[in-house]
């Protein structure tokens, strides 16, 4: 038996193996489906949640390694969806198909609290390593500086 | 939808029939109005492969509900995969009826003919419903008018309907759509010469910009959106299946023990091979089913299942180049004949030649292929991410042994398509292995599943020629292409129709190239299928638009123009294409006709918008490529940079397309822009390659999309504004990309490219 500090909340965790990575947990286990399967190697950011604050990739992440550490996901983000970056990325009507964009905006929100005002430089450099196959790439550099204008 | 002929619209009042009415429990309400509408109009894009039935005796394409509450609801017949469709056909509904978009719910039709035309591909939706949804709205709206004349008395003239109510223009009294529900539902379905349809200038959300939210963004920005990865159901196990690396491979050797003594596998589950052409038959293997989709695959990996080759083990790209450039410099089927090209080549001045090769590409979707099904002894129920919902529907039932009657299809969001999605065989996997292990099935595609086993893009090698006269005229042209095509994945290996182009790819932007040349041959080879071959965005728009659009940039190099005033020159005179030239093949668009004129218009507004012309460094430059997809007129721009040391980076896309009436133009730029992404994959990344029948990329480190930084900086959209009627978007975008690209590496760096991806080359320069 172990705990998880999961988005606010701590949860007790019964038979699950400590190696299974934090995205398999989340998604079958706890239901939250919001962080999403891409790779399963760390290559796309689709599964990008929050560890104390840092973006991480849940798909690589074995809960063994997640000690006490707060787990957010897109789930705990907001509660009604107006983070400004949530906010933002409606304005710009950022989504195609959606399914990496939780992990974008998860991404996007990290690098606000580290960085504030980003410039384009900022945001392409931690950006970079989410894969967006309908190409929304020009929409989410815009959208982030608007969360940043609103924040 | 084969018809180049535009088919009639029908509306039935449905609002007293209770059949249709219980069919439809559960998605709409009782009483109010019910209309059925059925028809599409014409589009002439590429003929699905996937094959819908028209022969129901009545089967609307939309279903519309206005509830005695007011509610308007609209049955969903489409997929979403990122294109704003479940946005933008309601949206042309709602406009026309008068409807408050606040009161419009869109719902998600399952699989079934009773939708209609659910299959949704080829960049048609809007072509093809533009105007059964305007007549829809139409219809539902005289009827309103005309429940709210009756009640009244007065003249149905004077009512107007309008933010959903009805207003007596003489005297100003209303009546909202919800007290007018029933009373409409009791009218007779009006003619088309009686209905009004609003005038364009009193639009107020069709063509303008973010006049509607997406109908999706909530869900879409809270993570609560629902693909299909996402469905759960009680008692649900989750799977993964171990296939044959070469297509046909049989299963050898397998360790299931060491499978099942991993914590959380169920079972162990062979799946049997195809018979006969692969379609959209399951490629067979072994399931290892578990608790979780992370003890499934841990339970793959201890399987170390071994299968055998087959008969398309010894397919490797590097051989298999050499024998499609070979093919393409060798005589082929004649598929247009205008003049006498070959005369013309061996009279010229001056002749030049060129051949192009673009390697396989995957689909990639960041969701990969997964389902959820629940058999029982007499039926199935599955939620899955589809473009095909009909399709998906016929092969569970075939493969189970039902009756379609008894198979749920139902649709969830799709985390994109691009094509694949609209192949059904990992749906049919989840359904056998619901049926054989007596739980829900989740199954989902690792991405090494998704880039081995893809229905992939093909490869293709184009070899073309043409001769110059002494003052630079293009006097003759021959251009050849040879690629396994997508019949190969529906016809027996190695038969004609597995090896020949077929009419609708050599339709696509080959047969039909537009250059005002008199002398014009275009040929075909023939070529095997080692893997699966199916279809993906732009499909064989890809590699024709590359050969034709960078081969007139040689040709403008050749006789010494700049390349803007020589592919205007090679376009000719505005004009409606002749193509009384093409052997074979599908009759042109009737109500789209090939129109060289708003493809010169994209050109010169495109060039306009670039500043084409302007001095550039050496390792910058601009490129240009101009192709007509999906009916719709696209001329691209590109600007670039390239460091001496060879380092590309692409810091603006221009973009003219003309799509007759934009109805989205929120969307159409987003469709643009994402297809300048799309493009750059397969420009700078994209490439799949087999050695001994396999496919050798397993995940995005070897199969690389682009990144935030790989992508355009900026893509500047302009469309055309246009009273003709809407064709494609999804797809139109990507042709014209390469080429451009790398006619735009040609002006910066003097470096011709003629074989995709760019990352086998090196761009410096000295």
């Amino acid at each position: 038996m172990s705990t998880l500090r999961l988005n606010g909340e701590t949860i007790t965790l019964e038979g699950v193996d400590p190696a299974m990575p934090l995205l398999w947990l989340l998604r079958d286990h706890l239901g939250l489906t919001g962080t999403k399967f891409g790779c399963g190697k760390g290559l796309c950011g689709s599964c990008t949640v929050h560890l104390d604050g840092e973006p991480a990739r849940a798909c690589v992440t074995p809960l063994s390694t997640v000690g006490d550490k707060e787990v957010t996901t897109i789930e705990g983000l907001s509660s009604d969806g107006d983070h400004p970056v949530q906010k933002a990325w409606r304005e710009h009507g950022v989504p195609q198909c959606g399914y990496c964009q939780p992990g974008q905006m998860m991404t996007a929100a990290a690098l606000l609290e580290r960085r504030p005002h980003p410039d384009d430089e900022d945001i392409d450099g931690a950006m970079t390593g989410n894969l967006c196959r309908c190409g929304t790439y020009q929409r989410i550099r815009a959208a982030i500086h608007t969360a940043a204008e609103g924040k | 939808m084969s018809s180049s002929d535009e088919r009639s619209i029908d509306v039935v009042n449905l609002s007293g029939d209770l059949s249709r009415r219980r069919f439809l429990a559960g998605l709409i309400g009782t009483g109010g109005l019910l209309l059925g509408v059925s028809g599409q109009a014409a589009c002439g894009t590429f003929a699905s492969f996937a094959g819908t039935a028209a022969d129901e005796p009545f089967a609307p394409d939309v279903w519309i509900s206005l509830a005695p509450d007011g509610a308007l609801t609209l049955v969903a017949h489409r997929s979403e995969m990122g294109t704003g469709i479940r946005t933008s056909l309601p949206m042309l509904l709602a406009e026309e009826l008068g409807a408050d978009w606040q009161n419009v719910r869109v719902l998600q039709a399952p699989g079934d003919r009773a939708y209609g035309d659910q299959n949704t591909d080829g960049s048609r939706s809007v072509t093809q419903f533009y105007e059964v949804m305007r007549r829809a709205g139409a219809t539902a709206r005289r009827m309103l008018e005309q429940a709210a004349a009756d009640q009244w008395g007065v003249d149905v003239e004077q009512c107007t309907a309008a933010e959903h109510q009805v207003t007596d223009e003489s005297s100003g009294r209303s009546a909202s759509f919800a007290e007018l529900a029933t009373l409409a539902g009791e009218q007779s379905v009006p003619a088309d010469g009686a209905l009004r349809y609003r005038d364009r200038k009193n639009w107020r959300m069709v063509g303008g910009d973010n006049a509607v939210p997406l109908a999706d963004e909530q869900g879409l920005t809270t993570g609560q959106g629902l693909f299909g990865l996402d469905v759960r159901r009680p008692g649900m196990l989750h799977a993964v299946i171990a296939r044959a690396p070469v297509l046909g491979g049989t299963i050898e050797s397998y360790d299931e023990d060491a499978a099942m003594a991993v914590a959380g596998v169920r079972a162990v589950v062979p799946i049997p091979g195809f018979q006969g052409p692969h379609a959209f038959q399951p490629l067979g293997g072994l399931a290892v089913v578990a608790d979780n989709t992370w003890s499934a695959i841990e339970g793959r990996e201890a399987l170390a299942a071994r299968f055998s080759s087959g008969q398309h083990g010894s397919y490797s790209s590097a051989g298999f180049r050499e024998q499609l450039l070979a093919t393409a410099n060798d005589d082929g089927r004649l598929v247009r004949d205008d003049g006498d090209a070959a005369a013309a080549l061996s009279r010229a001045a001056k002749t030049l030649s060129a051949d192009y090769y673009l390697p396989h590409l995957a689909h990639a979707p960041m969701e990969p292929p997964c389902a959820v099904a629940e058999a029982s002894a007499d039926g199935c129920e599955v939620w899955a991410p589809t473009q095909n919902p009909q399709g998906a529907r016929s092969e569970v039932a075939n493969t189970l042994g039902l009756s379609e009657a008894n198979v749920t299809i139902n649709v969830t969001l799709l985390g994109g398509g691009f094509g694949r999605k609209s192949k059904p065989d990992y749906i049919v996997e989840a359904a056998l292995l619901s049926r054989v292990t007596g739980r829900p099935i989740h199954l989902t595609w690792t991405r090494e599943d998704d880039l081995h086993h893809d229905y992939f893009h093909t490869v293709a090698a184009c070899h073309m020629e043409a001769g110059l006269d002494d003052d630079g005229a293009v006097t003759g042209w021959l251009q050849r292409s040879v690629f396994p095509p997508i019949s190969s994945t529906f016809a027996p290996f190695g038969s004609p129709p597995a090896r020949q182009g077929g009419g609708g790819e050599l339709g696509m932007g080959f047969s039909d190239v537009p250059f005002a040349v008199p002398n014009l041959r275009v040929e075909n080879g023939e070529a095997d299928g080692h893997v699966r071959i199916g279809w993906l965005r732009s499909v064989a728009h890809v590699y024709h638009a590359f050969a034709t659009c960078s081969f007139a940039d040689e040709v403008a190099h050749a006789r010494g123009q700049d390349p803007l005033e020589s592919l205007l020159q090679l376009m000719g005179d505005d004009r409606m294409l002749d193509l009384s030239g093409v052997r074979g093949g599908r009759p042109p668009s009737q109500t789209h006709p090939w129109n060289v004129g708003r493809l010169n218009n994209v050109i010169r507004l495109v060039a306009k918008r670039a500043g084409w012309g302007r001095k550039l460094p050496r390792g910058r430059g601009l490129g240009i490529a101009a192709h007509r997809s999906f009916l719709s007129y696209v001329a691209n721009v590109i600007e670039v940079e390239v460091s001496a040391d060879g380092v590309l980076t692409i810091p603006k896309v221009h973009v003219v397309i003309d799509c007759g009436v934009a109805v989205h133009p929120d969307r159409i730029r987003a469709q643009m822009e994402g297809a300048a992404a799309f493009a750059t994959t397969l420009a700078r990344h994209g490439e799949i390659t087999a050695e001994n029948g396999a496919v050798v990329q397993d995940n995005f480190d070897t199969y690389q999309l682009a990144t935030i930084t790989s992508a355009p900086q900026e893509v500047d959209v302009h469309i055309v504004h246009s009273d003709e009627r809407p064709s494609g978007v999804g797809e139109t975008g990507v042709p014209p990309f390469a080429p451009a690209l790398c006619n735009a590496i040609f002006a910066a760096t003097g470096q011709r490219i003629r074989e995709l991806p760019l990352a086998h080359h090196d761009l410096s320069w000295s």
